[in-house]
C-alpha cells in the first residue's frame, strides 16, 4: 500500500516536472508563433540570455527570484531590439524569419563562445531535497512546477484581462482592421516579440541552477519547445497547455518505465503521430470546430 | 469665412502597386454631410476607402483632414485623428466577443468614452443582447451592426463605410441607414460611403460622386438622386 502510493508520487512528481519543462520551454516560442507565426529558431539564445543574466545578477549578490526576472527582462529587451532590427521587416515571409532567427541564434552562441568562453559558473540548486518512501526529490523542482503553473495563470490574465490582451487578440485575429481602428499594430508586434523572449528567459533563470551553463544551453530546450507547440498549434491555451500536459503524462511515463532516452523517444513519436492527425495541432481542432 | 472641408482629396493615385487603380481621384466631403460614392463594380471605390484610412498606400496626390495633411501617415494614426472605418465584408474579430469587439473601437480616442457603449447599445441593442457571444457566430446583418459600432465606440469625427448594405436584409439595411442619417443629424457626423444599393444611397446620401475607371467623373446633387433612372444608369453594366 505505501509502497504504491509511493509509486505514484514518484509518477506525479516525474509528470510534474516534464509538464514544467515542457510549458516554460514553449511559451515563449508559442506566444511569438501563435500572435505573430514567426518560427523563432533563436527562441534557444533567448533562454540562455535569461541563464545567463540571471545567473551573474544571482552571481554579484542579486536575491534569487529578482535575479531571474531580471534575466526575464533582459532577454525581452533582447527581443524587441532584434524584433526592431530584423523581425520588422520579415512579417510577410514566414520561411526568412526562419533563416533570420536561425543566423542570429548562430551568431549569438558562437559570440558568447568568444566572449565568455565554453562555460560559466553556475549558482548551484537551491532548497535541497526531501525524502519520499526512500527516493530523495528535489524541492527547487517543485518550486520550477509552481512557477510554470503561474506563469500560465499570469499569461491567461494578461490576454484575457488587460488592454493589451485585447488589443493583441485583435491583432492577430484581423491585423488589418485593428490598425485601421487606431491600433499600433507594430507596436503589438515588438511588444509580443519581447513577452515571447522574455518567458524564453524566464525558463532559462528559473533552469539555470539546474544545469551547466555553457553558450549552446538553449538547445536543450529546443526539442520540448518544438514539440509542444507542434502538437499543440497556435493557441497558447487551448494549444500549449493541453499538450503540455498530454506530453508529460507521455514521458514521465516512459520515462519512469523504460528511462530518459525512451521519454525522447515517445515525444517525438507523439508529435509525429500528431502531426499525421492534427495538422494544425490541438488548438486548430478546437478553433476550427467551434468555427 | 470659405470652410475647410471635413475631407479633402486631391489627385489621389494609389492601388495594389503596379498600374494604379486610382487614376487621380478629386472630391471633397463638408463638415455634416454624408456623402455616397458609387459607381460599377471594380471602378476602384474599395481601394479608394483603403487608401483613404491608410491600409494602402497612395502613389501620388493628398488626402487632408480638416486641413490637416493624412496621407503620409499610417493607418493607426489617421484613425486616432477620428476617422472610423468600416471595411467591406465588415471583419469583425471572429473569436472575440461582441463586447470585446466593440472595446477594441475605442483605440480610435485612445480612452474610454463616458456613455459611449450605453449609446451604441441604443442604436444596436442586438449587440447588448448578444454582448457575450463570439462575433464569428453572428448573421451578417448583425455583424455590420457590431462593425459600425465598432468605430461608434471611438467618437469619430466621421466614418467610411465600405458597401454597408452588402448580403444583409432589407429591413437591417433601412435600420442602418437610419441610425446613420439620425447620428448625422444629432451630432454632425461626417459620412463617406460606398454604395451599390439604390434605397440604401436614397435612404442616406445627402450628395453623391460617381467613380468609373478609378476617377471620379460626375457629381449629383439631392435632387439628382430622386431621379432614379439616371441614377440607375451609373450602376448598371
Amino acid at each position: 500500500m505505501v509502497d504504491s502510493l509511493n509509486l505514484v508520487f514518484s509518477f506525479l512528481y516525474q509528470f510534474g516536472d516534464a509538464f514544467a519543462f515542457l510549458v516554460l520551454s514553449a511559451c515563449g516560442l508559442a506566444v511569438i508563433f501563435g500572435m505573430m507565426g514567426v518560427i523563432n529558431l533563436a527562441h534557444g539564445e533567448f533562454i540562455m540570455c535569461g541563464a545567463y543574466v540571471s545567473t551573474r545578477a544571482a552571481h554579484a549578490g542579486v536575491p534569487m527570484p529578482l535575479a531571474i526576472l531580471l534575466g526575464a527582462a533582459c532577454a525581452g529587451i533582447a527581443g524587441m531590439i532584434v524584433e526592431l532590427l530584423v523581425i520588422r521587416r520579415l512579417y510577410q515571409r514566414p520561411l526568412d524569419t526562419i533563416v533570420a532567427t536561425w543566423g542570429i541564434s548562430m551568431i549569438v552562441t558562437q559570440g558568447m563562445l568568444i566572449l565568455l568562453g565554453p562555460s560559466m559558473q553556475g549558482v548551484g540548486t537551491p532548497f535541497g531535497s526531501f525524502v519520499v518512501g526512500g527516493y530523495s526529490y528535489s524541492v527547487y523542482r517543485i518550486i520550477l512546477m509552481l512557477s510554470a503553473v503561474a506563469t500560465l495563470a499570469v499569461l491567461w490574465l494578461m490576454f484575457t484581462r488587460t488592454r493589451f490582451g485585447l488589443l493583441s487578440r485583435a491583432t492577430i485575429q484581423v491585423p488589418h482592421v485593428a490598425e485601421a481602428l487606431g491600433v499600433n499594430t507594430n507596436l503589438v508586434y515588438s511588444v509580443t516579440f519581447g513577452l515571447g523572449a522574455a518567458l524564453a528567459g524566464l525558463a532559462g533563470g528559473l533552469y539555470a541552477p539546474t544545469m551547466t551553463l555553457v553558450p549552446t544551453m538553449g538547445a536543450s530546450f529546443m526539442v520540448e519547445a518544438f514539440v509542444t507547440v507542434v502538437v499543440g498549434g497556435a493557441d497558447i491555451f487551448l494549444g500549449t497547455a493541453p499538450a503540455a500536459l498530454i506530453l508529460a503524462v507521455i514521458k514521465a511515463g516512459l520515462t519512469s518505465w523504460q528511462g530518459q532516452l525512451a521519454g525522447q523517444i515517445g515525444l517525438l513519436i507523439a508529435v509525429i503521430i500528431v502531426i499525421r492527425i492534427l495538422p494544425r495541432g490541438i488548438s486548430g481542432k478546437i478553433l476550427r470546430e467551434r468555427g | 469665412m470659405p470652410d475647410t472641408p471635413l475631407l479633402q482629396v486631391t489627385g489621389l493615385n494609389g492601388g495594389y502597386g503596379g498600374k494604379p487603380v486610382l487614376q487621380g481621384v478629386d472630391f471633397h466631403v463638408n463638415e455634416g454631410e454624408i456623402v455616397a460614392i458609387i459607381g460599377r463594380n471594380g471602378v476602384g471605390k474599395s481601394t479608394l476607402m483603403k487608401t483613404l484610412i491608410g491600409l494602402l498606400p497612395n502613389q501620388r496626390g493628398t488626402v487632408h483632414l480638416r486641413g490637416q495633411q493624412i496621407d503620409n501617415l499610417s493607418a493607426h494614426r489617421r484613425a486616432r485623428l477620428g476617422i472610423g472605418y468600416v471595411p467591406q465584408g465588415r471583419d469583425v474579430f471572429p473569436r472575440m466577443t461582441v463586447l470585446e469587439n466593440l472595446l477594441v473601437g475605442q483605440s480610435i480616442s485612445g480612452r474610454k468614452i463616458d456613455g459611449m457603449l450605453e449609446q451604441v447599445h441604443g442604436h444596436f441593442p442586438i449587440l447588448q443582447e448578444r454582448a457575450s457571444q463570439r462575433a464569428g457566430t453572428l448573421s451578417g446583418g448583425q455583424q455590420q451592426q457590431l462593425a459600425i459600432g465598432r468605430v461608434l465606440m471611438g467618437g469619430p469625427s466621421m466614418v467610411l463605410l465600405d458597401e454597408p448594405s452588402e448580403g444583409i436584409q432589407p429591413n437591417i439595411v433601412q435600420g442602418i441607414a437610419r441610425i446613420m442619417v439620425d447620428l448625422n443629424a444629432r451630432t454632425g457626423l461626417g459620412v463617406v460611403f460606398v454604395e451599390q444599393n439604390l434605397d440604401m444611397i436614397r435612404a442616406m446620401a445627402q450628395r453623391c460622386y460617381v467613380m468609373d475607371k478609378g476617377r471620379i467623373t460626375a457629381s449629383l446633387t439631392r435632387a439628382d438622386l430622386d431621379d432614379q433612372d439616371r441614377l440607375r444608369s451609373y450602376l448598371s453594366v
